[in-house]
Parts: structure tokens; C-alpha cells; sequence
């Protein structure tokens, strides 16, 4: 018979290590071109008399002040600061996101009655909220993760209900047949049905809360990546600056892969992700 | 694998729905021995469906009761097992995981759970498919998988809602002879819903034909063919025309030039 088995979940065996090294070549093509044009603008820096005192915004000096700062510990303590904000702030939005997606793609009602209300506050920009945060919360940390779960539980709800909406019902009927308890019925059908969509969702989510961690740790607080940069700003320090904008956009692209992988793992969709 | 099969008894069984004047049935009554396939015949909306609901578990009836080897049905369970006219497979599980969720719903070892997945497979004959994608299999192998995921629960009853009407016909031939030939083999009940009177030639050992508003029982014929059956074969097909005659007599039918629903497939 003319039939091409296929594992469930890898979806393509044999030609996944030919295509990992073709995302690799392409990444790391991207990433030289836009080394490239760095190193070209730090040089007409450089040679520009009147720029010159911008120069070490160029690549080299940014890359040289990364052993200083990692040995003085800067890099990692930014980091971890921001990294408790934003695991903290995502993971509210994903505790009150999820279920309440939940509610939204099985519940008729509550769907109609709290579409037009999230709709409402979801276009409320999270900065917006800031000086309501810092009344409310008694802690900057607080107020930052705040924003944080405000910023992202809307993807996480909105995706997780998305999800919901498309789940054959007939597959809760079957499971019903066979002897599913309601627990197996949310860890073995729905769990599983919807994870592809959760985590695009929380993909999502923590795009928009690595946005808004930065320019809400640029108030008050004395720690984390955006406390970091304005320091180095104010310390005239361009350098550090850059290589803390370097560290911001590695940590995002890392975090996001995560969540590609999590969401290709957990794909079950013909002819999508 | 051997399973013994099941007495149904139906007793005074009625659904209403609050929104209509006339029950859907009305007091149904119907015994169906151990290890007989039971064929229900009757037009779209005449409450077989609903019948074979309130046999699995899945619905109440508004009166009434099932028995089930003495035992009152009162939810589904594993010992009386539906499949639908969709296979409902689950897209991220290959087809043994398929075939095993209902064992793992039970909380079986790993261990049985593989060696009876392993014979169930091998019964609808997919070993060749045991680590596929459902999603890459045909219509009736996607049915079959259906088929050994009922089957792996060894139940005394295999209760059957049209199960092959979205497959061709030839596909449809083979499963409906399979699934006759595996319940002799293992020895359970099957009850199926069918408005196909080939169908219920091929597959049953009785055919009982609901019509009518209320629905009811209003004949039944015994289908006293030797097995393994063949469309082609004259008394097949005597008894196809036969139960044929019945049902149009039964469905009270007066318009020739309309063709019934699916009985001419």
C-alpha cells in the first residue's frame, strides 16, 4: 500500500535535521547582515567628528563591554530582576487568561455579555495604567507586574477561547462513551486539543510584556534591563546601553524559540504551524 | 479476546421533548437475546437514534428503563460502547493511543493496555498503521480505528449510529461484513441504527422497523441468512426486497416516485 506513516507529533522525520540546518543558515545570514550594517553605522560614527562622542554606540565597543559588565554582575542582576517580573506578570496572565477563555469558548452567555467590557480594556494601553499601578500597589515590583498581566492576559484568553471554539464537541461525547471521568476530560481532551493555541497565545503574550517590562522598569525602581539602560544613559555610559539593548533582544529571541518549539510540539494541526 | 454478550430489555421506554406535543416513541418495548445483532430500520427523525442514545447512557428517557443483563443503564460505561457516524478520533494521538484512551480512562497498566490494543488493532486489521497520524488514514481506516477503540473495551454491546454512511460503498461493504464477522467471532450484541435496508441485511439477525409519530415498533423480521453474506446472493436479495415491502407497508408509504432516504444505496 501506498502510504507515507507518519509520527504523530514530529510530523516529518527524516527531513528534520536537513530543515533545522536550513533555519540555522537562514538566522545566522540575517543576523551577519545586521551585524554588517551596525558595524558600518558605528564606523560613520566614528569618523564623523561631530558624532564622534556617540561612537560607542558602534558594534565593537558594545561587544567589548560585555566581559566588564558580566564579570561586575550586571548583566545577570538586570536580567534576573526583569526575569522575576516577567515570569511573575505572565504568569498571572496566564492563571486568570486561560480560564477565563475557557468560560468565553464554552459559555454562551458570558461570552456575549464580556466581549464588548474586554474588548473595552483591552485597548487601553498598558503604560496607561501606570500611575493608576503605582496608587494601587504598594511596591514598585508590584506595580510593574501589574502591567505586566495586564498587558498579556488578553492573547492568552483570546487565543485560549479561539482554541475552544474549535474543539469537535463530538470529542467530549466519545470520551463520555468510553468512561472519562471530568478530570481525564480536561487533561486528556481538552488540554491537549487546545495547547497548540494556549501557547500561541502566551507567544503572544510575551511579546507584548517583554515590550512594556522596559519602559515600565524606566520608573522608580532601582533594578532590571530598563532601570539598567537609563542608568547607563545618565552615566554616559553608550556602550553599556547598547549592550543591554543587545541583551534585551537575545533574551527575547530566546524566550520566543521556546515557545515555538512548545507550540510546534504541541501542534496536532494538518496544513498549519 | 472473548466477550460474552449481553439481554436487552426495553421496557416501556418514552422521550418528550417539552417543546413538542407528541413524544418522539411512546412506550417502546424490545428484548434482544445474548449475541444478537439487532437491527433498528426506520426514517430520519423517528427517534431510532434517540433510542440508541438512551441505550448507551449518553441521554435519559423521559419513562421507562433499560436492562441490561438485569442491570438498569443509568450512564454510559465501558461494558456498553457507541460508535458514531464520524470516526471522532483524537488528531494528536496515533492510532494505538487512539484505540487505548478508554483503557487509559480505566487506569490500566501500561502492559495490558498494550497487549490489548495490540489484538484490537490486529482484529480491524490496521497493524500495518499502529504508529500513524490518524490524520493521514482513510475514511474506513479512520472508522476501523473507531471500531478497535470500541472493541479494546471488550463490551457486551456495541451499539452502532449509522456508522458507515459517510464511507463509499465499497468501504462500507467490507466494514459492515467485518464488524458482523468479528461480533460472531467474540460474541457480543449489536444494536445498530440504519435507515440502509442492505445494511441491516448484511449485518443483523433481526430487523426491527420504527415508524410512525409517536415512534413505535411496528414489525419486525427475522434476516435467517447464512453467514458470510453477499449482496449479490439471491435469498440476500429476496430478503432485502422482503424487508423492503415491510418497511414501505410500515412507513405507511404512498408516493413511489420518491425514493427513500439511503435505501436504494
Amino acid at each position: 500500500m501506498n502510504f507515507a506513516a507518519t509520527p504523530a507529533r514530529q510530523g516529518g522525520f527524516l527531513n528534520l535535521g536537513q530543515i533545522a540546518l536550513q533555519r540555522l543558515t537562514w538566522a545566522a545570514g540575517g543576523l551577519s547582515i545586521l551585524a554588517v550594517v551596525w558595524l558600518i553605522a558605528g564606523h560613520l560614527l566614528t569618523s564623523n567628528p561631530k558624532l564622534a562622542s556617540y561612537s560607542t554606540f558602534g558594534l565593537i565597543p558594545t561587544l567589548q563591554a560585555f566581559p566588564d559588565m558580566w564579570e561586575a554582575g550586571k548583566i545577570q542582576n538586570a536580567s534576573m530582576a526583569s526575569g522575576y517580573r516577567l515570569g511573575a506578570g505572565l504568569l498571572i496572565a496566564i492563571l486568570i487568561g486561560a480560564p477565563l477563555g475557557v468560560l468565553v469558548g464554552r459559555i454562551k452567555w458570558f461570552a456575549a455579555y464580556s466581549n464588548s467590557p474586554f474588548q473595552f480594556i483591552r485597548m487601553i494601553s498598558p503604560l496607561a495604567w501606570m500611575p493608576i499601578a503605582v496608587l494601587v500597589f504598594a511596591t514598585w515590583n508590584g506595580s510593574i507586574i501589574f502591567l505586566i498581566a495586564i498587558a498579556s492576559v488578553w492573547p492568552v484568553l483570546f487565543a485560549t477561547a479561539a482554541g475552544l471554539a474549535k474543539v469537535d464537541p463530538a470529542w467530549f461525547k466519545v470520551a463520555r462513551n468510553l468512561g472519562a471521568h471530568p478530570l481525564q476530560m480536561l487533561t486528556r481532551i481538552i488540554m491537549p486539543a487546545i495547547a497548540f493555541d494556549v501557547f500561541s497565545g502566551i507567544r503572544l503574550a510575551l511579546g507584548v510584556a517583554w515590550i512594556v517590562l522596559v519602559p515600565a522598569e524606566y520608573l522608580g525602581v532601582t533594578s532590571g534591563l530598563g532601570y539598567a539602560i537609563e542608568d547607563s544613559r545618565e552615566t554616559l555610559t553608550y556602550n553599556h546601553l547598547t549592550a543591554l539593548v543587545l541583551t534585551i533582544g537575545v533574551i527575547g529571541y530566546v524566550l520566543d524559540s521556546i515557545l515555538v518549539l512548545l507550540i510546534k510540539h504541541f501542534s496536532w494541526h494538518r496544513g498549519g504551524a | 479476546m472473548s466477550i460474552r454478550g449481553t439481554e436487552i430489555k426495553i421496557e416501556g421506554l418514552s422521550q418528550r421533548y417539552p417543546s413538542r406535543k407528541v413524544p418522539t416513541f411512546n412506550r417502546v418495548d424490545l428484548i434482544s437475546p445474548p449475541g444478537e445483532a439487532l437491527a433498528i430500520i426506520g426514517r430520519s427523525g423517528c427517534g431510532k437514534s434517540t433510542l440508541l442514545h438512551i441505550l448507551a447512557g449518553l441521554t435519559k428517557g423521559t419513562e421507562g428503563r433499560v436492562l441490561l443483563n438485569g442491570t438498569e443503564v443509568t450512564g454510559p460505561s465501558p461494558r456498553w460502547v457507541m460508535m458514531f457516524q464520524a470516526p471522532h478520533l483524537y488528531p494528536w494521538m496515533t492510532v494505538t493511543e487512539n484505540v487505548g484512551v478508554g483503557l487509559t480512562f480505566a487506569r490500566w497498566g501500561k502492559k495490558e493496555i498494550a497487549e490489548r490494543v495490540t489484538e484490537a488493532i490486529r482484529l480491524v486489521e490496521l497493524q500495518d498503521f499502529a504508529q500513524a497520524n490518524v490524520q493521514d488514514l482513510s475514511g474506513g481506516q479512520q472508522q476501523r480505528v473507531a471500531l478497535a477503540r470500541s472493541l479494546v473495551m471488550e463490551p457486551e454491546l456495541l451499539l452502532l449510529d449509522e456508522p458507515f454512511s459517510a464511507l463509499d460503498a465499497f468501504t462500507r461493504a467490507a466494514l459492515q461484513k467485518d464488524v458482523r464477522a468479528i461480533s460472531k467471532r467474540l460474541g457480543f450484541n449489536i444494536v445498530i441504527v440504519t435507515h440502509d435496508i442492505d445494511e441491516a441485511v448484511i449485518m443483523a439477525d433481526r430487523a426491527v422497523i420504527m415508524a410512525g409519530s409517536p415512534g413505535d415498533i411496528v414489525h419486525e423480521l427475522d434476516v435467517d441468512l447464512p453467514d458470510p453474506r453477499d449482496r449479490t446472493d439471491p435469498e440476500v436479495q429476496k430478503l432485502r426486497a422482503r424487508l423492503m415491502a415491510t418497511f414501505q407497508e410500515a412507513a405507511n408509504y404512498k408516493k413511489p416516485e420518491v425514493s427513500l432516504a439511503g435505501a436504494g444505496r
